[in-house]
This record gives structure tokens, C-alpha cells and sequence, in this order.
């Protein structure tokens, strides 16, 4: 028991991309050295602005992308071994970002099913029809439903069988990527009761890519904050939540609602916009952007500095700076 | 597709909703050619004519008066009459049962090469659009050297090689109808693949060929079906343009195209009847598959109407 369900190290990934020029090709730094670990059984939120890398750190996981450098461990075995593959993906299951295209327009929602189980499970072909009428049970479909398409079902609806689909190999580890953002107000509530539950009954770890913090604060044990491919702040859902260390949190989380309206105050909002990650900043990628910036921040990178159990990638926290300046807590 | 048009939100959301009520009609099968020709009529004309000169394809030879082939040299020329409905020709052969035989030729011809280019261009634009990279770049500069000839000069050059025959006129229109289809399910593909659903897919271990075949050829169908309708009619006149200029099927085989130009010389003497009505034949038939594509058209791709 050693190593943990899912281990993440110095997980980099860049992507070529065409310039405006012919011949000349630009590097979009997606992830730029991700690390964290998660237990059997427990969630880790990952937030951050739209293009912060969210998703292609959940595709790297998944490995549908290969890092350009750093792995992911699952029982300490890596995810991009050919051999065993099937294995893992047995064990490490994502659902995808856009709940319409997740699923085959021309598969019913019974056939969008069978694949997992299958091609992953292989399971017996006459115990199938079971398991597709259990999965459906379990996330709210009605089985007379089973035989329609996708367009024929409503996002949340959608939803729902991505979900079922991705827990069909009985997974352990399930990946969300914004499993709430497309649907309305009514029906985030409802996916969002139906992962809870699956937490309860399956014992499913989730990797959860949120814009919705409260669904953080209710679901995960732990909280990833990234900007840009790098990480801000890693801790205790709660701590990182109610006390945000580094200004990007503070910003990011006090846009939305810091309890503690005295704190709210000094929090400025964010300003201008996410620069481009083909050409991110020197040092902390958010020095420009950062009412606290220093002459340090453009220059080095920061190390990771741990207070109590939350870890903050940033300068302020830094014993050189602590001794200069302020911590602005 | 290559137009754009500037067309305002009640108008666009007006089409999206006949496409859509168009989809759920054509989801139930009978429901599909009743919109088709309701709501275009000309393609209605299109597919009457297609269905007539593919009746006479297949019983036409049944029914015909006499043996297409059989000369007869005391009847050269004659002009069309009670017992030669279309006339004879110089050697005295029955110009309607030959227009007759012809058809099923022409059918034949045409609708087996666009089978296969239909077949090998899918698997082809599956294959360099889901992979891409190297793949890719080796099928489709092939397919750029094929497309840099004019379709036509290029299928005259293969003929040329190859020889006149049947089979071989069946290989010659594939290999110039290829890169069409390849590039158009090609375009296709690379859309297609980036949606989750293929990514979901792949973390459901479903094994490539299947992703290929299953998940990728059957959703970018549409656009290349109503593309193969159109098709067959230039594949018509190919087939028959090879054989007027004697590249096509060889000599005694009755061919629109060929018969064409066997009473091209007898023409300007006013024995008309040997060219008119294979024309007319070959005339009728692309003017069917033209009308019907175009009806198909209309109805998968609301966008192209005005
Ligand atoms: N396949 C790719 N090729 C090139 N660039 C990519 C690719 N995938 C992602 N990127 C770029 O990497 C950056 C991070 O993208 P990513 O999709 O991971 O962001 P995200 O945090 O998921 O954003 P969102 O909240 O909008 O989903 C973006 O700038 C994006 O343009
Ligand atoms: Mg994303």
C-alpha cells in the first residue's frame, strides 16, 4: 500500500502548433510540471480558468495524450506502457467535457454501452443486457429509453449515459471533465447528487475539472488550483477554500464567494485577461496579472512551499520575500 | 458549403428547424423519398427517369426484337421502321435491340466503378484522416498526382495501357473516381475524430479497425452518398466518352458510347438514327442521376437551397 491509487510526477505536455508564418511552429505549453497523488476512495477538484490545461491533464491521465515529459503511475504501474493497457483503462475511466459528442450519433444508448462492456470487461455476451438494465437503473435512465439515440436524449440525459458508460468497466478511478458546465441549474444539481451517490456505492475516486466550486466543497477531498499549465495551490478542499494562499486562488475563489465577507474585501478581482500559452510569462506565469507582483516573480519560477497542509507556488511565500514583505492573508 | 452566406437568426434558426424536422421524417423509411420529392419535384423527374432506364437496363435484353450482335448484310441502313424500331446500322444490326443491350453495359459500368471508387476512396480517406501524419501525406500526395490530370485525359492514358475490355473500362473509372471520394470522406474524418465520442472510444479499448469502420465511415456517409449519385452520371459518360474514342469495350459489344460514334460517319448523310438514339439513351440517363443527386442534395444539406 505503499503507493498511492494515482500518482502524478512532473506531468509536462506541449503541443506544436502552426505559426502565422509557414514552416515556423509554436509551442503551446499546456501543462507545464503537475504533481499530486490521490487515494483510494477520495477526490481531487481541479480548477483554473478556461485554457489553464485542465483537460489536457485529464487526457494525459487517460492517456490519450503522451506527456513530453513525467508520468502517471496507477497502482504504481504507468499509464503509458502498451502492455496492460486494457487493464488500466479498466481501472481509469473519463467522462468527456462535452456531453453531446461523448456519445455516437448513431449508437443507441444500449449499444453506447456494450463497448465498454465488451471490449473492456469482456464480458460474457449473455450477461450484457444485465448489466447495460443495472447501469441505466443506476444512473436514471428508463429502460424504455435504452433504444434511442443520442440527439433523442437531453443533455442531462446525456450525461447520464456517458456516465453509465464510463462506469461500466467499474472503474476506480473516474474522471470528470466539467461534468455540470453545459447543462442549466436544476439538472447540475441532479448529476451532481447521482456522483455522490456513485461515490457512496462504487467507492469511485474522482478526479473532478470543475468551474463550480461549491460542487468542489461538496465532492472533493483535495483541491489542484492550476493557471496556465503550472499548479497555484494544492490542499484540503476546506483550507484552500476558506483561506486561499496565493493571490490567483484569492482572485479566482473570491470571485465567487469567500465566506468570510472581511476577507472578501481585500481580495482585487481578476483583471485583464489569461495571456496566451504559446508565449506564457517568465518566472510566475501570473506575475503580470498579480497585484502583488515583485521583481522576482518575472525572473525564477517559484518553488512549492507547504503551510500547514496546503502547498503554494508562490513567491510571497518564499523565506527571502517573507522577510521583505508581508504575507497578505 | 463553400458559399458563406450572412443569413439572419430567425432565418437560421427557421432552417435548423426544417433539417431538423426533415431528419426525424427521414429517420422513418418510408417517410424519406416522400420529402425528397416533395419538396424538390424536379428530382422527382430525376428519379422516374433513373428508374426507367434502369428498368430497360435490366429487362430491356429480355424483351429486345433481335440478337444485338447478329449482322445481316441485306439490311444495312435501313431508316427506323415497324420491325426496326431504331433502324439498322452499316452492318445491318438492330440499332434498338443494341441500345437495348447497351444499357445494361452503361449501367453495369457505372454503377460498379462507382461501387468500388466509393469503397476504396472511404477506406483510403478513413485511413489518412483518422491518422494522419505519414499515412496521410503518402495517400494523399497519390491522390494529388491523380487529380493533377484532367479526369478524363488521365482515364484515356490508363485505357490506353490497359486496354479495351469491360473490366478494364470498370478498373479505368474507379481509379479516376478514387480521390474524389478519398478526399471528401478524408475532410470529413478529420472533424469527425476530434469529438469525445471517439475518444471515449479509445478508453473503451474498441479496437482501431473498429473505430475506423464503425465509428468513423458511417457518420461521415451523407454529403459522399448524394457525391456517388452525381458521380455515376460522369462515370456514364466516361464510360461511354473511353468508348467513342475506341478506349472503352471492344468492338462488337454494344455501348452507347461506341454506337455513337459508329454512325458519327453516316451522320452528315442523314442516316441519323444510329447515333441519335444511343445519345438520347445516354442523355436521358445522366440527365436522371444529375436531377435525383441534386434532389439528395438538397434534402441531407438545407444550407445549399436559396
Ligand atoms: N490538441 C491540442 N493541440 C494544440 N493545442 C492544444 C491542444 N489541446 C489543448 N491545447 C491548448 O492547450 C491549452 C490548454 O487547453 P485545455 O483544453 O487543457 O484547457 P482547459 O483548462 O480544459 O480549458 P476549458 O476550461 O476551456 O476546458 C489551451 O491553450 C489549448 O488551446
Ligand atoms: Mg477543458
Amino acid at each position: 500500500m505503499s503507493s498511492p491509487l494515482l500518482r502524478v510526477r512532473g506531468l509536462v505536455k506541449h503541443f506544436s502548433v502552426k505559426g502565422d508564418l509557414p514552416l515556423v511552429t509554436k509551442t503551446v505549453h499546456a501543462l507545464d510540471g503537475i504533481d499530486f497523488d490521490l487515494n483510494p476512495h477520495e477526490s481531487i477538484g481541479v480548477v483554473g480558468e478556461s485554457g489553464s490545461g485542465k483537460t489536457t491533464l485529464a487526457r494525459c491521465i487517460m492517456s490519450l495524450y503522451r506527456p513530453t515529459a513525467g508520468d502517471v503511475h496507477v497502482h504504481g504501474r504507468s499509464v503509458y506502457r502498451r502492455r496492460g493497457k486494457r487493464a488500466l483503462l479498466k481501472n481509469v475511466q473519463m467522462v468527456f467535457q462535452d456531453p453531446g459528442g461523448s456519445l455516437n450519433p448513431r449508437f443507441s444508448a444500449e449499444r453506447s454501452l456494450l463497448e465498454p462492456l465488451l471490449h473492456l470487461a469482456r464480458m460474457p455476451r449473455r450477461e450484457r443486457p444485465a448489466a447495460v438494465r443495472a447501469l441505466f437503473e443506476l444512473v436514471g435512465i428508463r429502460p424504455s429509453d435504452i433504444r434511442k439515440l443520442p440527439h433523442q436524449f437531453s443533455g442531462g440525459q446525456q450525461q447520464r449515459i456517458a456516465i453509465a458508460r464510463a462506469i461500466a468497466p467499474q472503474p476506480e478511478i473516474l474522471i470528470l471533465d466539467e461534468p455540470t458546465s453545459a447543462l442549466d441549474l436544476s439538472l447540475q444539481a441532479q448529476v451532481i447528487a447521482l456522483l455522490m451517490q456513485l461515490r457512496e456505492e462504487l467507492g469511485l475516486a474522482y478526479v473532478l475539472i470543475t468551474h463550480d466550486l461549491s460542487v468542489v466543497r461538496q465532492l472533493c477531498d483535495q483541491l489542484l488550483v492550476m493557471y496556465l499549465g503550472r499548479p497555484v495551490e494544492l490542499g484540503p478542499t476546506a483550507d484552500v477554500l476558506d483561506g486561499p494562499n496565493h493571490p490567483y486562488s484569492q482572485a479566482l475563489i473570491g470571485s465567487v464567494l469567500i465566506p468570510d465577507p472581511t476577507k472578501r474585501d481585500l481580495v482585487p478581482p481578476l483583471v485583464g485577461e489569461i495571456p496566451s500559452p504559446t508565449a506564457p510569462p517568465s518566472g510566475c506565469r501570473f506575475h503580470p496579472r498579480c497585484q502583488h507582483a515583485m521583481t522576482i516573480c518575472a525572473q525564477e519560477a517559484p518553488e512549492a512551499r507547504r503551510v500547514e497542509q496546503v502547498q503554494t507556488w508562490c513567491h510571497l511565500y518564499s523565506r527571502s520575500a517573507q522577510e521583505s514583505r508581508d504575507v497578505p492573508k | 458549403m463553400k458559399r458563406t452566406l450572412v443569413i439572419s437568426e430567425a432565418e437560421r434558426q427557421r432552417r435548423e428547424q426544417q433539417s431538423e424536422r426533415l431528419r426525424s421524417i427521414c429517420s422513418r423509411k418510408f417517410g424519406f423519398s416522400f420529402v425528397v420529392f416533395r419538396q424538390n419535384p424536379v428530382s422527382l423527374v430525376g428519379l422516374i427517369l433513373v428508374v426507367m432506364m434502369l428498368l430497360v437496363a435490366i429487362f430491356g435484353p429480355l424483351v429486345a426484337p433481335f440478337d444485338p450482335d447478329a449482322t445481316n448484310a441485306r439490311l444495312r441502313m435501313r431508316g427506323p421502321s415497324a420491325t426496326h424500331l431504331f433502324g439498322t446500322d452499316s452492318y445491318g444490326r438492330d440499332v434498338f435491340s443494341r441500345v437495348l443491350a447497351a444499357a445494361r453495359i452503361d449501367f453495369l459500368v457505372a454503377l460498379a466503378s462507382i461501387g468500388f471508387a466509393f469503397v476504396l476512396g472511404s477506406i483510403i480517406g478513413v485511413v489518412a484522416g483518422y491518422f494522419g501524419g505519414i499515412p496521410d501525406n503518402l495517400l494523399m500526395r497519390v491522390m494529388d498526382v491523380m487529380q493533377s490530370f484532367p479526369p478524363f485525359i488521365l482515364g484515356m492514358g490508363l485505357a490506353a495501357a490497359m486496354g479495351p475490355g469491360v473490366r478494364n473500362l470498370i478498373i479505368v473509372i474507379t481509379v479516376i473516381m478514387v480521390p474524389g471520394f478519398a478526399r471528401m470522406v478524408r475532410s470529413r474524418v478529420l472533424s469527425l475524430r476530434e469529438l469525445a465520442f471517439v475518444d471515449a472510444a479509445k478508453s473503451s479499448s474498441v479496437p482501431t479497425w473498429k473505430v475506423l469502420f464503425v465509428y468513423l465511415l458511417p457518420n461521415s456517409m451523407g454529403p459522399i452518398v448524394v457525391s456517388a449519385a452525381l458521380n455515376i452520371s460522369y462515370a456514364m459518360l466516361d464510360a461511354a466518352g473511353l468508348s467513342f474514342i475506341g478506349l472503352g469495350v471492344r468492338p462488337p459489344q454494344a455501348e452507347w458510347g461506341m454506337m455513337i460514334s459508329e454512325g458519327m460517319n453516316n451522320l452528315l448523310g442523314g442516316q441519323w438514327w444510329v447515333s441519335v438514339f444511343p445519345g438520347l439513351a445516354l442523355f436521358i440517363s445522366v440527365l436522371g442521376f444529375n436531377l435525383l443527386a441534386d434532389g439528395l442534395r438538397d434534402i441531407l444539406d438545407p444550407r445549399m437551397r436559396r
